[in-house]
């Protein structure tokens, strides 16, 4: 045995014990029966997967991906123009980059607690809107899809931006120039010379937003409460209070699936084919 | 177009930011409710003497030294030996943990924790904890050391070799000492990405083995308390401390 082999393997062996293997088992599970008391039994089945086609689950998954493409979407739109800010800033770039990366550094439950303490009843906005006498009631803004998407667009924004500034750093700024100089305004620069060179780095950021959000579990169970179920809050669900085993499996798996379905689609765009 | 660029990215800022400013702001507040009424330290005062954050604290320490020092071994050794030939199985397994959602790697460690627990004699605690943490860290390790090996100059290995230098030698007293920045970098990252985690953390924590994470969240659950807000400036500040030390490390 050469030495090379002695530095991997203690990755080896706990990649696969601690990761591999646990997805096996989450296989193997999802084609099991439940047992009585929780846990798994024979006989072999498709039966977890067929009830993913309950319009009941299926409305979970189709919530899942549609909250997930929304907030790609609003990450998109919010993120671009900052990422090009960045890009522009000349000598202040790295010291933008920071910032904006900087809450991203603080601990993820903080930062969705902090949208609890502003969004609840008695948070920050009902509390000033009261004293101002603007509204008398609470108004409901938290445990609701606008909450969790918004608590998704703020965790996730910079997973959005990191990738684009870096698309739109390479881009050799004599390009944008030349289509002002040929007489093209800002917007069709941005639009025809712009966007298309830095598209393999928005596709990277779209994917890097869709997937999180696909699976996430904190935000809509802190910030939707018990309303916003997502695919992930019911696999928790499942392997805890239902304790149906086979069938949490069956969705994690689900859920794997549509995540790598995702990062192929974007390896495979065209957008991409150059950046790999 | 600049000048509304401009406009629109203090804007962005501002929403990035306000949101842990305000938090951090109401800690100091001396009453209860969401209305300033004085600078005060008494949430502070009753953050430190919560028994339960005590126990959290202590507990998610621990877990966070011990999973730390373990990816950042394991994970400086993997990134090392796939810098001498690469492993794709190692680095697609590796990546496939970074794409698995939390969710699903909890409830898969807890599905094979619960199956092992058949054939041992053993519980849910904080050692699962512990290898929950160091099977997600190991990932983020090796990206970190990757990334410093790859303008590391390979023919300083090689000159300690010809000198007659094992391979280990080699590394223990030539790559080591230059990469060691980029791997306290490493460690630092794992230590903050466990003592953050809540999702795995959860499922896979013992009865007995409550993390911060764990105490901070079910205090948010259970309503409004300025102890939590007190709580997460401590953290917001440790984290950004730690953060820029890593930061330190990496560009030396």
């Amino acid at each position: 045995m050469n030495t090379r082999w002695w530095f991997l393997l203690p990755a080896r062996v706990w990649t696969a014990l601690f990761l591999l293997a646990p997805l096996g088992i989450v296989g193997a599970y999802s084609v099991l029966t439940r047992g009585d008391y929780g846990g798994v039994e024979a006989p072999w089945t498709m039966e977890s997967y067929t009830r993913l086609i309950d319009p009941l689950y299926l409305a979970i998954l189709w919530r899942s991906v549609w909250m997930a493409t929304l907030s790609t979407v609003l990450c998109a739109l919010l993120g671009f123009p900052l990422a090009l800010f960045i890009a522009r800033a000349g000598r202040r770039k790295n010291l933008w980059l920071q910032l904006v990366l900087l809450p991203f550094w603080t601990s993820f439950l903080v930062r969705t607690y902090a949208w609890l303490f502003i969004l609840r009843d008695t948070g920050l906005v009902n509390t000033v809107l009261q004293r101002l006498h603007v509204i008398r009631t609470p108004l409901p803004l938290l445990y609701n899809d606008g909450a969790v998407l918004l608590g998704l667009v703020y965790s996730f924004l910079p997973f959005f931006v990191l990738p684009v500034y870096a698309a739109l750093e390479r881009l050799d700024g004599s390009l944008a120039e030349a289509a002002a100089d040929l007489g093209a305004r800002p917007l069709s620069t941005l639009r025809r010379v712009i966007l298309p060179l830095s598209a393999p780095g928005i596709a990277a950021g779209c994917v890097l937003v869709f997937i999180p959000c696909l699976g996430s579990y904190l935000t809509p169970d802190l910030l939707g409460g018990g309303k916003t179920v997502m695919v992930g809050n019911l696999i928790q669900n499942q392997f805890t209070t239902a304790r149906d085993w086979p069938f949490g499996s069956a969705t994690s798996l689900v859920l794997m699936l549509v995540s790598a379905l995702a990062l192929l689609m974007m390896m495979r765009s065209p957008a991409t084919k150059e950046m790999l | 177009m600049s000048r509304a660029l401009s406009v629109y990215a203090a804007a962005a800022l501002v929403f990035l930011h306000a949101p842990l400013v305000v938090l951090v702001l109401f800690s100091f507040n001396g009453g209860r409710f969401t209305v300033w009424e004085g600078f005060s330290l008494r949430w502070y005062q009753a953050a430190v003497s919560d028994p339960q954050l005590a126990e959290g604290l202590v507990n998610s320490l621990l877990i966070a030294v011990v999973a730390g020092v373990l990816s950042t071994v394991i994970g400086t050794l993997a990134a090392y030996g796939m810098w001498r030939r690469a492993s794709p199985v190692l680095s697609g397994a590796l990546y496939l943990s970074l794409v698995t959602p939390e969710i699903v790697t909890g409830v898969s460690l807890l599905a094979l924790f619960q199956w092992a627990f058949r054939f041992l004699h053993l519980q849910l605690g904080l050692y699962t904890v512990v290898i929950a943490h160091v099977a997600f860290s190991i990932a983020y390790v090796t990206i970190v050391v990757s990334s410093r090996l790859r303008s590391y100059d390979r023919t300083l290995e090689e000159a300690a070799m010809d000198l007659g230098a094992t391979e280990w030698g080699a590394f223990r007293r030539v790559t080591l000492p230059s990469i060691a920045p980029a791997v306290a970098a490493a460690g630092l990252l794992a230590l903050v990405v466990s003592f953050d985690d809540y999702v795995i953390t959860s499922l896979v924590a013992g009865v007995d083995s409550q993390t911060l994470p764990m105490v901070i969240y079910a205090m948010a659950r259970r309503g409004v308390s300025p102890v939590v807000n007190a709580v997460s400036a401590l953290i917001v500040v440790a984290f950004g401390a730690v953060i820029v030390v890593a930061e330190r490390l990496q560009k030396r």
